[in-house]
């Protein structure tokens, strides 16, 4: 990055999607401009940079988090996952399978965030019904489906997950 | 809230017309997109993920207030600050891009000031850019915009429609003489007669419609660059109208076509925000042309709520005539409409309220209408052409008049519409506005929609529901939709907008298809909806076919996605393409198999003798034939296996659909607070193409609808500035507050056209305002009381019932 260098920075390591990465970044700059930019990840998109849309969903250490609303300097020394992993879970995959199954996107800016946040429900919700669905993800913004095809293709992997389609993964012991 | 639904039905609807195609086997199918595939996995490409060499990025300092007079500039100590490239002000950028005036021929007496990229001696509304800066960081860009000292004297601002043709207003652009962008008077005759039979019944109501924006969740962005070298302008640009915006690079900085290349990847929504001409797209082309490298604009999401485009705020009074015997005899409104201190380039600022003189009154056979409008300026952000553009205010306006009668008179709102639509059986037809109608639906999907919401379920619900004090409604909502337009829209008027549409189809050697198309994809379906058609016009499978849009180097010239018109003349483009195509890989088949054509038919990828259905040659073999040994064909054979076809609708000035929507609701009267229950649309877009598209086009604007109905209103202070402009405080739908929504469809095609396809990207939008608002009157009933206002929030309901 083309970083004025009178910028104050800062070296960081963080560990995304499995891999470390080693950087100086600028000490103002937040973690998905960082994982943009400095890592080439493109997949967390900036709606708002107020911390409301949602877009910019990933998760450090297991949990979501706005990447609009974390510092990189703060994830220095964290585990950041984002929709790009080159190794989705199954429940992952199972939702990038549903969202395309039910036309759960249609421009696809806010599915990255979407599919994040979806999947921590998956994790941390397994028992959810089609309202809470709604609300859990009411802290990600869509502008074009309307949710209900989003809200089909969540309640679609809550079913698999019920049946038992991703035992060869067990859920991690969580704290909720 | 939300009902727990059944499994998703997933009806092809293919079967239920006749094929268009020989071997229909994905025409109406409802094939999940495996384009998006990638999106879904992060791999998207839109604009801000583009990086090129040497990019610099621009941002810009907005006026703060509504309107100033610039003064001194001091821009030395952004200029100093490392990694700043550049400061610019309008009068530098005015050097190299010509100013615009928004106007149309056919709409008679608008009129528009011109306009610069950058203000020059005044800004005029609060946000409008004044100076660039560019730098290597966007970050850097914001620190030199902080480190400007900009002057400025304020001047009166003109915000309230209502004066802003006084005398007394002070006028925005004083060498137009007042403070009218547009003015238009319609009148069959017959309006007074109707209301003065001894038999009328009159009822008439005045409704606001706040303005609101599209919050497309992608910002505008784009990046230019300008290669002094060969002499040639890329735009990256995520936009709609990709031909269209080439056109205006060529004629604000005069170049030619071949000079300017104008790539949209991936959109990330649009919903109209993006089919405009904004100040800031010629300013960072503008500075790309001065730097001689490539500059990026993206909006941050503040800039955005100030620089998109706003849409609606209209006021309009509004009158319905009916017999006691319960017809319909005339309508009547009168519109007032503010659009800021400009009218929009280059499609204008008077098509809005154009639409809704056009529009109102639509779906009902009365002969009797009179309408005004006046579109004034006003020191806001300028408004132009959103998702559903007029129909939203004219099917709200319309609908809660009629809902208005139905009461009056006593009818059930199903029972008085089905009286008073244009029958059916009646097409094509004439409306009161003088619009054409070529075939419409309003009786089946009336019936449908009842049965599709059990509709005397609901009634009997509501009446038990009521003897405890819970408080539903429900709300039903006929409605018309422009789509397909001919040149009537804007070509006629002089804008260099194209109304057809052209897809090539090229067989590749190793059999596989590749589509371009001139209209492009943000996120609708284009490209899938693309590939089916050609799949089945040409005979191959869905997964042979690749299709390529939103690059003027490469597809055919178009309009671009506006007015519903992707997949009717798009799909259409691509169809009769697909069908000589067709033709061409059967004569080249004629050739190599040396037998007559007669009886040889292209099936799924191979051409098949008709009668045995015996395979002869799959395209593979064919292609490797035609493309690497031509010595072994005839020499009269010459294969032309990439088809070019071009479509404009002509028949008709526009093709209109029509559906019925129906809002459930459930009105706390203590807070004002509106539960939706479940939503109802049924369409009529014509023959679909995919049923699962157009289900999530209809529920896609019918939430964007519902919005404008509820929540979203750009909040305006007493000095013009916008109070509201950031995504916690600009409400926009949600997850958790929408309710389910279930789709029906009842298909009439178009004759224009073989393919038969109306849009259908842009009726949700329609008529989900008025449903909503008839649902909660039809729950605020026995109160009394109506609400007219939108956004509809709870302050308004619980002043209308007096709690507040």
């Amino acid at each position: 990055m083309n970083t004025p260098l009178d910028e104050p920075t800062t070296r960081v390591r963080i560990e995304v999607n499995g891999q470390p990465v080693l950087r100086d970044v600028a000490c103002r700059k937040h973690l998905s401009d960082f994982l943009r930019d400095d890592c080439g990840l493109k997949g967390s998109h900036l709606g708002c940079e107020h911390g409301v849309c949602g877009a910019c969903t990933v998760r450090l250490d297991g949990r979501i988090v706005r990447g609009c609303l974390v510092l990189a300097a703060q994830a220095s020394g964290h585990r950041v996952e984002t929709v790009e992993s080159a190794t989705p879970g199954l429940r992952l995959k199972a939702l990038q399978d549903a969202f395309v199954e039910y036309n759960a996107l249609q421009c696809g800016y806010c599915t990255p965030g979407m599919l994040m946040a979806a999947l921590d429900l998956v994790e941390r919700r397994p028992d959810a019904d089609r309202e809470q669905v709604r609300m859990w993800i009411s802290g990600n913004y869509c502008r074009c489906t309307g949710y209900h095809a989003i809200v089909d293709a969540v309640c679609a992997v809550l079913d698999l997950q019920r049946v038992g389609a991703f035992a060869a993964e067990p859920l991690p012991q969580v704290n909720p | 809230m939300n009902h727990p639904t059944e499994v998703p039905t997933r009806r092809d609807l293919g079967t239920e017309l006749p094929a268009v195609t020989e071997d229909q086997r994905h025409i109406g199918v409802a094939h999940p997109r495996e384009g998006v595939r990638r999106l879904a996995q992060g791999r998207g490409q839109y604009v801000d993920d583009i990086e090129l060499p040497r990019l610099a990025h621009v941002a810009f300092w907005r006026s703060p207030v509504a309107h100033m007079r610039i003064g001194a500039i001091d821009r030395a100590a952004a200029q100093a600050l490392p990694g700043v490239i550049a400061v610019v002000t309008g009068a530098e950028i005015a050097n190299l891009c010509k100013p615009w005036v928004a106007t149309l021929a056919h709409l008679a007496g608008i009129k528009s000031a011109p306009q610069y990229p950058l203000a020059i001696e005044r800004a005029t509304w609060q946000g409008e850019p004044v100076v660039a800066v560019v730098a290597e960081t966007r970050a850097r860009a914001e620190d030199g915009v902080a480190l400007l000292q900009v002057d400025w004297d304020e001047l009166p601002a003109v915000l309230d429609t209502e004066t802003a043709l006084d005398a007394d207003t002070p006028l925005i652009h004083p060498e137009l003489g007042d403070n009218l962008c547009f003015e238009r008077a319609l009148d069959t005759g017959g309006v007074d007669e109707a209301a003065a039979r001894a038999d009328a019944v009159v009822f008439e109501e005045t409704y606001h419609f706040g303005r609101h924006t599209g919050v497309t969740l992608e910002p505008r962005c784009q990046i230019a660059d300008w290669n002094p070298g060969d002499r040639k302008l890329t735009v990256y640009h995520s936009c709609q109208a990709p031909h269209m915006m080439q056109d205006l690079y060529c004629r604000q900085f005069d170049l030619q076509e071949h000079q300017v290349r104008v790539i949209c990847r991936d959109v990330g929504g649009s919903f109209g925000i993006k089919v405009h001409a904004y100040p800031d797209d010629f300013a960072t082309v503008a500075l790309s042309l001065m730097l001689g490298r490539p500059v990026k604009f993206v909006a941050d999401r503040l800039e955005s709520f100030v620089s998109d485009i706003h849409a609606r705020e209209h006021r309009i009074h509004g009158r319905i005539v009916a017999s006691k015997a319960g017809e319909i005899l005339a309508f009547e409104i009168d519109d007032l409409t503010g659009v800021g201190p400009y009218s929009m380039f280059p499609r204008t600022s008077g098509i809005e309220g154009n639409q809704v003189v056009t529009l109102t009154g639509g779906p009902y056979k009365h002969r009797a209408y009179r309408a005004r409008l006046q579109v004034v300026f006003q020191n806001k952000v300028p408004t132009c052409q959103y998702r559903g553009v007029g129909h939203p205010i004219a099917c709200a306006v319309t609908e809660a008049l009629v809902d208005g009668m139905a009461g009056r008179l006593g009818l059930d709102p199903i029972v008085f519409r089905q009286h008073n639509v244009i029958p059916d059986n009646a097409y094509p037809a004439t409306g009161a506005s003088g619009i054409k109608l070529e075939v419409l639906s309003h009786e089946a999907c009336l019936r449908e929609a009842q049965r599709l919401c059990d509709y005397d379920t609901l009634r009997a619900e509501q009446a038990a529901l009521r003897q405890q004090g819970v408080h539903r409604g429900i709300g039903v909502a006929a409605l018309i939709e422009l789509t397909n337009p001919s040149a009537a829209f804007y070509g006629v008027g002089g804008a260099r907008i194209a109304s057809q549409d052209g897809a090539t189809l090229r067989l590749e050697p190793s059999g596989v298809l590749t589509v371009l198309s001139g209209v492009g994809e943000q996120g609708q379906g284009a490209e899938a909806v693309f590939a089916q058609i050609a799949a089945d016009a040409v005979g191959v499978a869905l997964d042979r076919v690749r299709v390529i849009t939103g690059d003027t180097d490469v597809t055919p010239y178009g309009g671009g996605t506006w007015a519903s018109r992707g997949t009717g003349i798009g799909g259409e483009a691509v169809l009769l393409a697909g069908r000589v195509l067709r033709d061409n890989i059967l004569a080249v088949a004629e050739a190599i198999l040396k037998r007559d054509r007669t009886g040889l038919r292209l099936r799924r990828g191979v051409v098949i003798d008709e009668a045995s259905g015996q395979a002869l040659l799959d395209l593979a073999e064919l292609g490797r034939i035609a493309y690497f040994r031509s010595d072994t064909l005839p020499a009269s054979c010459t294969p032309e296996l990439m088809v070019t076809r071009h479509y404009a609708q002509r028949d008709y000035p526009f093709i209109f659909t029509n559906g019925v929507q129906v809002s459930h609701v459930e009105v706390d009267v203590d807070t004002g607070f509106v539960k939706l229950l479940r939503h109802w649309a049924v369409e009529d877009c014509g023959r679909v193409i995919n049923p699962m598209l157009v289900d999530e086009q209809m529920r896609g604007a019918i939430v964007q609808g519902i919005g404008g109905a509820l929540f979203e209103e750009c909040l305006y202070d007493e000095g013009g500035t916008l109070s509201n402009g950031n995504m916690a405080d600009y409400l926009v739908p949600m997850a958790g507050e929408m309710p389910d929504i279930v789709i029906g469809h009842v298909q009439s095609p178009t004759r224009s056209s073989q393919l038969g396809a109306k849009g259908a990207g842009e009726a949700g939008t329609a008529g989900a305002p008025a449903a909503v608002m008839n649902a909660i009157n039809d729950a605020l009933a026995p109160f009394g009381v109506r609400v007219s206002s939108q956004p509809i929030t709870p302050e308004k309901i619980l002043r209308a019932l007096g709690r507040i």
